[in-house]
């Protein structure tokens, strides 16, 4: 617990000395308080705001949870048929880098026009932005496995799909926990282009903070953008720890790794 | 002269031409990654009876390591042919899984053959005690000396069933000291679990203290140079007279293949 403390303490230094410098520039009022609230402000919409804003954030985290773990399902049996299959690679390859390139924009019409205003539609964008971490990492993840522990298994009489199970999926789990950690982080701001990009959006962390900077509520947009950071680093970190229980040989101490 | 193979423990009658291994006239090339083309066999004619330990000694790069495959049916020959019995391989890095236990790691091979975990292990928990592993059935590979992991792969190795064992350098990332006791080990497993073996080395001393037969490859593209009996019962002693004498002839062997 106390390593836990004094690991974090760097960056609660950092953020510190970042908070009052920006509280001194703002101050010095060399900036208007509506295009760059201090601080202190944040807080205080924070506070008045809280219930509000926390029924914003759920809607947002339900959201991201919904939209990654689809991302997941289908970034998972995408990585498979590519790691599988040379026709599925050069097929699919391209069209999920090109996907990354595709303005979300563009997509929000036909997407509300199939799925309606609810939320479906704003889980495919999300679902869209977060894929891709996913399947690259989860490919890259499947392909690494020593070529030598395949050759072994063979000798041993493993079967394709035994060789699967045993080498290559536990291979592939830290590259694949890291994909969903960076997609996780990715996820947040792809929350918010969904909600302000789908048509009939009515809450949400992305669509308050856009609403309230047209309104010039700019504490409170800020006060909803902590809220997106501070969540994007939980999430972050919870997995990093769950990464380690879950595939502790990947986080040897250093030295010993032969 | 001829005593080594008669007087060997691990040669029952039955069987002998089913689980031996032959290599007749076996030539493999490849190409590396620059596609040149790479002559690793030339020509390489061996045989190990059935219960019998033979001993490929050669040069850095003389294609043990081909030879190990292509006996194993990893490759094909180019020419030539191959008889062997089913072999396992013991690559020259133990190649464990680091995400499973030691004796999860031993149990590899009947986990492959659809034995059930527990019925799996418990095969493999009795072996563990035999090969002074006791108490590291649960510790994951890091948690492992060099010796240790070499004791689990070869288990491994062993406990796929397979009539031949095809050992590529087993000792050779260890200390002297524990590769000394890894080699009186395998003696005495061997006479335990008696098996068809080959081992490839490049340790002549290594050779001769363990093999009925020694066998010494020029370098690449290999080839046979000479074949030694190895005639001193066991457990032999490395300042043996006669073990001195057939080392010292292995390595002029050695050294006359290399300086043709």
């Amino acid at each position: 617990m106390r390593r836990r403390v004094v690991n974090a303490l760097p960056a609660v230094v950092l953020v510190a000395t970042l908070l009052g410098a920006w509280e001194v520039y703002v101050e010095s009022g060399q900036v208007s308080a509506f295009v760059l609230p201090a601080p202190h402000a944040m807080a205080a919409a924070l506070w008045n705001n809280g219930s509000l804003i926390w029924s914003n954030f759920l809607v947002t985290a339900q959201e991201v949870g919904l939209g990654l773990c689809a991302a997941l399902i289908a970034g998972f049996a995408t990585a498979l048929a590519i790691h599988f299959s040379p026709l599925a690679r050069r097929a699919i390859y391209p069209l999920a880098v090109g996907s990354q390139a595709v303005p979300v924009a563009v997509l929000a019409a036909p997407l509300v026009f199939w799925w309606g205003f609810g939320m479906s539609p704003k889980l495919v964008v999300i679902a869209l932005i977060c894929f891709f971490p996913i399947v690259v990492s989860m490919v890259d993840g499947l392909g690494a496995v020593d070529p030598d522990q395949l050759k072994l298994l063979h000798t041993l009489d493993a079967s394709r799909w035994q060789a699967f199970r045993m080498a290559e999926l536990p291979a592939a789990l830290p590259a694949a926990l890291s994909g969903a950690r960076i997609a996780l982080a990715v996820g947040m701001i792809a929350a918010y282009i969904a909600e302000i990009s789908t048509a009939g959006t009515s809450a949400g962390l992305g669509h308050e903070i856009n609403t309230d900077l047209t309104a010039l509520q700019t504490p409170r947009a800020w006060a909803a953008t902590a809220v997106l950071f501070v969540a994007a680093v939980a999430c972050f970190y919870s997995l990093a720890l769950a990464e380690r229980r879950l595939a502790p040989w990947a986080h040897r101490p250093r030295g010993e790794n032969r | 002269m001829f005593t080594g193979i008669k007087d060997s423990p691990r040669s029952p009658e039955t069987n002998r031409q089913a689980a031996g291994v032959s290599v007749t006239g076996v030539s493999r090339a490849y190409r590396d990654s620059k596609r040149t083309v790479i002559r690793a066999l030339a020509g390489v004619s061996l045989h190990a009876s059935h219960g019998e330990l033979l001993a490929v000694v050669g040069p850095s790069g003389c294609g043990k390591t081909t030879l190990l495959e292509l006996i194993c049916g990893l490759q094909s020959p180019d020419a030539g042919t191959i008889v062997c019995a089913p072999a396992a391989l013991m690559p020259q890095r133990d190649l464990l899984l680091p995400w499973l236990s030691a004796l999860d790691n031993a149990a590899l091979a009947l986990r492959i053959a659809h034995r059930t975990r527990p019925a799996a292990r418990a095969q493999a928990a009795e072996l563990f005690a035999e090969l002074g592993l006791r108490g590291f059935e649960e510790a994951h590979p890091h948690e492992l000396s060099g010796g240790m992991r070499q004791r689990v792969a070869f288990l491994r190795t062993l406990l796929a069933g397979k009539p031949v064992l095809c050992l590529d350098e087993p000792f050779g990332a260890l200390d002297a000291i524990t590769r000394a006791e890894m080699q009186g080990w395998l003696s005495q497993a061997l006479q335990r679990e008696p098996r068809t073996v080959v081992l490839v080395t490049h340790d002549v001393e290594e050779a001769v203290m363990l093999a009925d037969r020694v066998a010494v490859l020029s370098p690449r593209p290999g080839r046979v140079v000479s074949e030694l009996e190895v005639t001193p019962g066991r457990p032999r002693s490395r300042t043996d007279p006669a073990v001195v004498a057939l080392r010292e002839r292995a390595l002029i062997a050695l050294g006359s293949g290399s300086t043709r």
